[in-house]
């Protein structure tokens, strides 16, 4: 095979209809006869419902239907677990899955209540003010630690506690480390992500066709699969005759994985029993509190050091926000409990989490799905030992990176894909150093830092370092497939939402079949063009739907070398596969195209032979054995005014290692996009929840995303340690910009701050100007 | 309460479209649901977020922001007429697909009709002038950096293709 494509920084094939318009994004979708769907929300956190009142909704013109639980009859049921919790002993894993619709009791604001369903949009929110709602209101259960205690009100009262869940997983033997330790330090740190806001929300179209008893759902999902498994399922239909299509979707960070969201699961049934195609689109005030977040947690972490600042053992004690539900099972902190280990020898390890249900809304993974918080840990130990040790924050980094003749190396925990915690590859050492020589690290902390500081300017320096585990199973499939005009079709399953796949697999098989980028047509997201799969999460799309195209494109073009051959009575070895079409090496004016091979193989008349498949065209599966586990390296230097705390960032660095990689321009834009985000996450988003569950900023003026404003201009550089677990030697990068900037903003703003400043430890993300402005005033206390 | 009515006309694009509208007809609905011009995307509903930009008489305006009734009389753009009759891309567009400026697109249209707007205002920007104009457009994928280094190169291919 050759490698024109792959490696290279091919402009996308998608952009031309996303930048003219012509895109079909959930909300284009328009049928005849199509109804709007408005839900009624709860504004309460907690309460029990005494009584729902609809009759004036249903007389209000252009209202054609509304729905409560009790009307669901026996389609009414909690929602499927959608990862079930990783075997490991001891575990405690209590599931309460979401409703359709609140029956008996609400346990978040914006779980819904009642469904309208009406002629326009318009006509269905009018209709929402109709609805007469009596709650008994309950207290809500909003901190992690109130919840946990004897006196507090349950969110789920059959439990008896709001204990989600709780898990300890153990490496080594933390007692003996602590033993030999020279230094233990200990700190609480609290750590929230957000929301993940893509710019476009939610929605779900249905269509059941009563003619054909198919059903149609238009669904801006991640998994469209999963999606159709469920709802075929739920419907009680078989899973060929519902058809679910994630078009192009606006962005979806995780978020738009979960499953089922109550939409999901009402439209369709609405649907079939109204006979009439039906849309819901969700609002961005609805995006705030009906799509899931992902937020806190509070560690109690220590660590143990010798004198050198090598660690010796690590204990985690740490609480972990689920939400009113938990089903996504224990994925974000079973992934903080494992990234936490990071890119360091650490011989010892004892961590226990327990996770909290909460009025609040369901946490469920947004892009880095609780490796953040782990990473913010272990980053902010390692500065502390340094800063106690005398040692340079780059140095205690240094001395514990695992040595590249280490790999693979165990964590012996179990991972989130059930499987032990092993990283497959990797070489550190080199990604910290090219970090820091492009951050130009010695020559700031030497001669730039003194230099400003002399001049009252506040700078700093930060680096931090973080693994992420990507490219998990179960697996992806592909299917590759000439057509007679000589155009390559891809087919997958996954859902796509702007990583770039119509033009990453394309490259794929053009590679493999000789044939342009711009020749091959990638579907993605539409179960009737692809029946298997699992979706896009984990950072695992390219990984394994890419080693899946590859294989399937590998044996197209076996397919088309045997066909050649047999037509022009030669070897395949004498042949070449460039340009679209089949030819023999040496004269290449004895040539059949592609297509034509195609044609060929879909005789009208004439045997065939026994064992031959017709077409051009192959299916094949990948399962890689256990996730590739990706690395890198962020340095920072920023500035901070001493007097407002607004923020500059006067440098940045990414130094990645993601394997083999198939396109550096899509790349450097996921890796952009993720550093944007992890800075929203780092100093700018914060959901500000008051004592009774309410979101008390849930609008983009209040909610801060960046703007072109707050990031900066990056400067990215690449180690390539290819992975042994897949022919392509990929991991995945989806999520690696975001994980890391939390600790390194911490780091780099103390360094700027404790000038002449009594010293001001920042434990907690996110930061703000104002929140800087308390940690110090409250330093400089006496 | 019978919803009131106004007829209105108005060009997008260069066309004419008669219609009539209920006072409360955001004008981001109007374009896309009755004019099937979805090509302007609604990303907030409350003018935050500005991927419904269009141009109002050339001026960048949030459609979500304005009803359909305020547009009589007024003539439109929107992403749908960036590109010529023969297809082919506007220096703005073709710059986002040469620096990937783009991921999910959700935003694009939005930042493509702010940016036509500012670069026709300012065809000589700096790169802080440029964030500065780009910084009502809220983009979740990219990160900004490739969108800034496409509208510097969108700004000196219109500035040659001027000269």
């Amino acid at each position: 095979m050759t490698t024109r494509f792959f490696g290279a920084p091919i402009k996308r094939n998608e952009d031309k209809k996303l930048l003219t318009g012509q895109a079909l994004f959930i909300d284009d979708v328009e049928l005849p006869g199509m109804l709007h769907v408005a839900f009624l929300r709860s504004q309460v956190a907690h309460a029990r419902i005494q009584h729902i009142d609809v009759s004036r909704a249903l007389k209000r013109p252009g209202v054609v239907a509304v729905f409560t639980a009790d009307d669901l009859g026996a389609y009414w049921k909690p929602g499927p677990l959608l990862v079930p919790p990783p075997p490991i002993s001891g575990i405690v894993f209590n599931q309460r899955t979401q409703v359709p619709l609140a029956k008996d009791k609400v346990r978040h604001v914006g779980e819904p209540l009642a469904i309208v369903v009406a002629e326009s949009r318009y006509i269905a929110e009018d209709a929402l003010d109709d609805i007469e709602v009596d709650l008994e209101i309950l207290r809500a259960v909003v901190d992690l630690e109130h919840g946990l205690g004897t006196s507090s009100v349950h969110v789920h009262d059959d439990l008896g506690s709001n204990i989600s869940a709780h898990v300890r997983q153990i490496k080594g033997d933390y007692r003996c480390a602590v033993a030999k330790a020279d230094l233990v330090l200990k700190r609480r740190f609290h750590y929230e992500h957000g929301i993940s806001s893509p710019i476009e929300t939610r929605g779900v179209v249905a269509q059941w066709n009563a003619r054909g008893s198919q059903m149609t759902v238009w669904d801006t999902t991640q998994a469209p699969v999963f999606i159709r498994n469920g709802l075929a399922a739920m419907l009680g239909l078989s899973e060929r005759q519902v058809r679910v299509i994630a078009p192009f979707v606006g962005g979806g960070f995780g978020p738009k994985i979960m499953m089922f969201y109550p939409e999901e699961v009402a439209l369709p049934w609405i649907s079939m029993r109204l006979n009439r195609p039906l849309k819901w689109i969700e609002d961005r005030l609805e995006h705030f509190f009906a799509t899931t977040h992902e937020r806190g947690q509070i560690h109690d972490a220590e660590i143990a050091v010798d004198s050198q600042g090598r660690i010796l053992g690590i204990k985690d004690v740490f609480l972990h926000d689920t939400g009113a539900y938990n089903p996504y099972g224990l994925t974000v902190p079973i992934n903080s409990q494992c990234t936490l280990l990071g890119p360091y020898v650490v011989p010892a390890y004892d961590s226990t989490f327990t996770a909290v249900f909460t009025n609040l809304p369901i946490v469920t993974p947004y892009r880095g799905a609780g490796r953040q918080h782990g990473v913010f840990v272990i980053e902010r130990l390692l500065d502390l030992a340094a800063g106690e040790l005398n040692i340079d924050p780059a140095e205690i980094r240094r001395r514990n990176l695992i040595p590249p003749d280490a790999f693979p190396y165990s964590n012996e925990i179990i991972y989130q894909d059930f499987q032990p915690l092993e990283y497959d590859s990797g070489n550190y050492e080199p990604v910290l150093d090219k970090a820091l020589e492009t951050v130009g690290y010695n020559h700031f902390i030497k001669h730039e830092q003194p230099k400003l500081r002399a001049q009252g300017r506040c700078v700093g320096m930060g680096v931090a370092c973080y693994v992420e585990g990507t490219g998990i199973g179960p697996y992806e499939g592909a299917k590759v497939q000439v057509q007679a005009n000589g155009k390559v079709s891809v087919a997958t399953g996954i859902g796509t939402q702007g990583q770039g796949h119509f033009t990453s697999f394309a490259q794929i098989a053009a590679d493999q079949l000789g044939v342009d980028v711009t020749e091959v047509d990638v579907v993605t997201g539409d179960t009737d063009q692809f029946y298997w799969g699992a979706g896009t999460f984990a950072s695992r799309g390219a990984v394994v739907a890419g080693n899946a195209v590859n294989e399937a494109a590998r044996v197209v073009r076996q397919k088309a070398l045997k066909l050649a051959s047999d037509a022009f009575e030669c070897s395949e070895d004498d042949l070449v596969i460039a340009d679209g079409k089949v030819s023999i090496v040496g004269i290449p004016q004895k040539f059949i195209r592609l297509g034509e091979l195609a044609q060929r193989a879909n005789p009208m008349r004439g045997a065939v032979k026994p064992g031959t498949e017709p077409g051009l065209e192959a299916t094949q599966y990948f399962g890689p054995p256990s996730g590739a586990t990706a690395n890198g390296v962020h340095a920072v230097i920023l500035e901070i005014d001493p007097l407002t705390f607004e923020l500059k960032i006067l440098k940045y660095v990414v130094v990645h290692d993601c394997g083999t990689v198939i396109n550096p321009m899509i790349l450097a834009g996921q890796i952009h996009g993720g550093v944007a985000q992890g800075i929203g996450n780092a100093f700018y988003e914060k959901l500000s929840f008051d004592d009774q569950g309410q979101l008390l900023n849930a609008s983009l003026a209040d909610y801060l995303l960046p703007t072109a404003l707050e990031v900066p201009r990056m400067e990215l550089a690449h180690i390539t340690t290819p992975s042994p677990l897949n022919p392509l030697g990929i991991k995945g990068a989806g999520e690696a910009g975001a994980i890391p900037v939390g600790p390194l903003f911490a780091q780099a703003i103390e360094n700027a701050l404790n000038v002449g400043r009594k010293k001001v430890e920042l434990l907690e993300i996110p930061l703000s100007p104002s929140r800087l402005f308390e940690l110090t005033r409250m330093a400089d206390q006496p | 309460m019978q919803p009131d009515h106004h007829d209105i006309e108005l060009k997008v694009n260069g066309t004419t479209h008669r219609r009539g509208v209920e006072s409360r007809m955001l004008l981001s609905d109007f374009l896309r649901h009755e004019l099937l011009l979805a090509g302007t995307h609604v990303g907030c509903e409350h003018g935050v977020c500005g991927a419904c930009t269009i141009l109002v008489n050339g001026a960048p305006v949030r459609s979500c922001l304005m009803l359909a009734a305020q547009a009589n009389g007024q003539q439109l753009s929107t992403v749908e007429g960036l590109a010529n009759d023969t297809g082919e891309l506007h220096p703005v567009q073709q710059a986002m697909h040469d620096h990937h400026g783009l991921q999910c697109g959700y935003c694009t249209p939005g930042i493509l009709m702010t940016m036509t707007a500012f670069l026709k205002e300012n065809p000589a920007p700096s790169e802080e002038e440029v964030r500065e104009a780009l910084s009502g457009n809220l983009c979740r994928c990219t990160g900004y950096q490739n969108i800034v280094d496409a509208m510097m190169a969108a700004a000196q291919a219109m500035r040659a293709a001027a000269s």
